[in-house]
């Protein structure tokens, strides 16, 4: 045996004075062998580890099919008032799934582009400062939160408090006479319409940027 | 290779209130009250065990360490943090006999465990008031670690260990407070995913894993409890496991107020 067996290029373990060396073995078969074991431990971790991670993030690119409903007759919406209606947001929750939307028809002081799915106004009650709800009040013509103060004029438009930009409003379409209501869509300060993002994600500016909208939600093609 | 030889250490001393008295002459002779034979069988036990496992080494190694002078009360909040843990553990184990994560029955079953199971309110009382307790601990030995220098080389990564314990506590907080899903758990929780959504870029993804979703869903609250009761519990536990042992390994700190005591042979000599 060498001096020091770090030195000797043998491709025996014995010659090196490995710890464990064996009559034969080759420094070749223990790298292999380290490697082989490695790699099944890293095999079998991902077998778990992979679906338990892809199990917990696949409900953000889950394709949502919102159903149209119907929230009534055509006359019974005013242009000048909101008129209160209770949707459901998601099925099958009880109360947690269900939502107030504020609904009028569209009238003279509208300032976005009137197309078919804004004759009548639909207005989310989710305040875009952090997502409490909001109250119309009839008095002042505002739209007041009751958590920080937020306040929204006639439109939704931002007038004070800490909300980024305008509430968010839901499609809506006559069929016959009555009213239907589709999916969410958010908008900016010149209420012009985005795929929906979640409340406190600017849209003005780079704020559209900064806050990808989801590829599972979208707000209707060609809107 | 020749075969390492380590010195053998010898084991701690026992505090002296733990040394058994040693018999005196002519007591017993064979025939012992059935206490000491009750006596006897526990240290047959604990014997058999030790023989086995080695473990009363490691007992003795965590238990009786050396601390520097002027160790004070201060010292024991790392410790009373460790304790509401156990009891948030505990209690936190005997509601979910009863609670039920499901939208529509969450808020029936603790409305079940606060009125009609005995002693329900108690439980619950000790889950609720007790997380706020261990969140004040936290921040207490938080403090006594920062203004005692107590983080300084070589007990750095402990403090980080410690930080990273600290955001676990808060996000056993989040994630509980939806869990008896009335209006202040429900509100509170839209406004907390929603302020982890004001993230740019990563926001929008970190709001949607959280709510399984765009919208609060139906899996929603289940994703809570499972996060609340499962996930965080397990790795908080591991952690206070690699905290204390580097407790132990590097031994506490003196307060900052003493000043190190030097032997008079290795002192400089007075100009």
């Amino acid at each position: 045996m060498p001096k020091d067996p770090r030195q000797t290029k043998s491709k025996y373990t014995a010659d090196r004075g490995m710890p464990g060396a064996f009559e034969g073995e080759t420094v070749t078969r223990r790298r292999f062998m380290t490697g082989v074991t490695h790699g099944a431990g890293a095999v079998a971790a991902g077998a778990f580890a992979l679906p338990a991670i892809g199990f917990a993030i696949g409900p953000i690119f889950e394709k949502h099919n919102v159903q149209w409903q119907d929230i009534g007759a055509t006359d019974e919406f005013p242009t000048d008032t909101y008129v209160p209606k209770t949707i459901t947001i998601v099925e099958g929750i009880g109360e947690a799934g269900r939502s107030t939307v504020y609904v009028r028809a569209r009238g003279p002081q509208d300032t976005d582009k009137p197309d078919q799915y804004n004759k009548f106004i639909a207005i989310s009650t989710r305040c875009m400062h952090l997502g409490c709800p909001v109250a119309y009040r009839q008095a002042a013509q505002r739209f007041i939160c009751p958590c920080h103060g937020g306040v929204y004029d006639f439109q939704g438009v931002v007038t004070g408090g800490p909300p980024v930009r305008p509430l968010d409003r839901f499609y809506t379409q006559v069929r016959g006479k009555r009213v239907w209501l589709g999916p969410r869509f958010s908008v900016n300060r010149e209420l012009r319409r985005f795929s929906p993002r979640d409340p406190g994600e600017a849209l003005d500016g780079v704020g559209q940027y900064l806050y990808p909208s989801r590829p599972s939600v979208r707000k209707l093609p060609g809107t | 290779m020749p075969k390492l030889k380590l010195p053998r250490l010898p084991a701690p001393p026992l505090p002296p209130g733990m040394t058994p008295p040693p018999p005196r002459p002519g007591e017993g002779n064979g025939q012992g009250s059935p206490l000491d034979a009750a006596r006897e069988a526990g240290t047959t036990v604990v014997g058999w065990v030790d023989e086995r496992t080695s473990l009363s080494g490691g007992a003795r190694w965590m238990m009786f360490r050396k601390v520097p002078k002027g160790t004070n009360w201060f010292y024991t909040l790392g410790s009373a943090t460790m304790f509401a843990f156990l009891s948030q553990a505990m209690t936190g184990v005997f509601l979910a006999m009863y609670y039920d994560p499901s939208p529509t029955h969450a808020y029936e079953s603790a409305r079940y465990i606060t009125n009609d199971a005995f002693l329900g309110e108690f439980v619950r009382g000790m889950h609720k008031w007790g997380s706020t307790v261990m969140v004040i601990l936290v921040f207490l030995h938080m403090a006594r670690t920062f203004f005692f220098g107590a983080y300084k080389y070589p007990r750095e990564l402990n403090w980080i260990i410690g930080v990273v314990l600290l955001i676990l506590t808060m996000v056993m907080s989040f994630t509980g407070y939806l869990l008896p899903f009335d209006q202040r758990s429900y509100w509170a929780t839209i406004v907390g995913v929603n302020i982890n959504g004001t993230g740019p870029l990563v926001g929008p993804y970190l709001s949607d894993f959280l709510r399984a979703g765009p919208e609060f869903g139906a899996t929603t609250l289940s994703r809570f409890y499972a996060i609340h009761m499962m996930l965080v519990p397990g790795l908080i536990a591991a952690l206070i496991g690699a905290h204390l042992y580097l407790v132990a390994k590097l031994g506490t700190t003196a307060p900052p107020w003493l000043k190190a005591e030097v032997e008079p042979e290795y002192r400089e000599e007075q100009a």
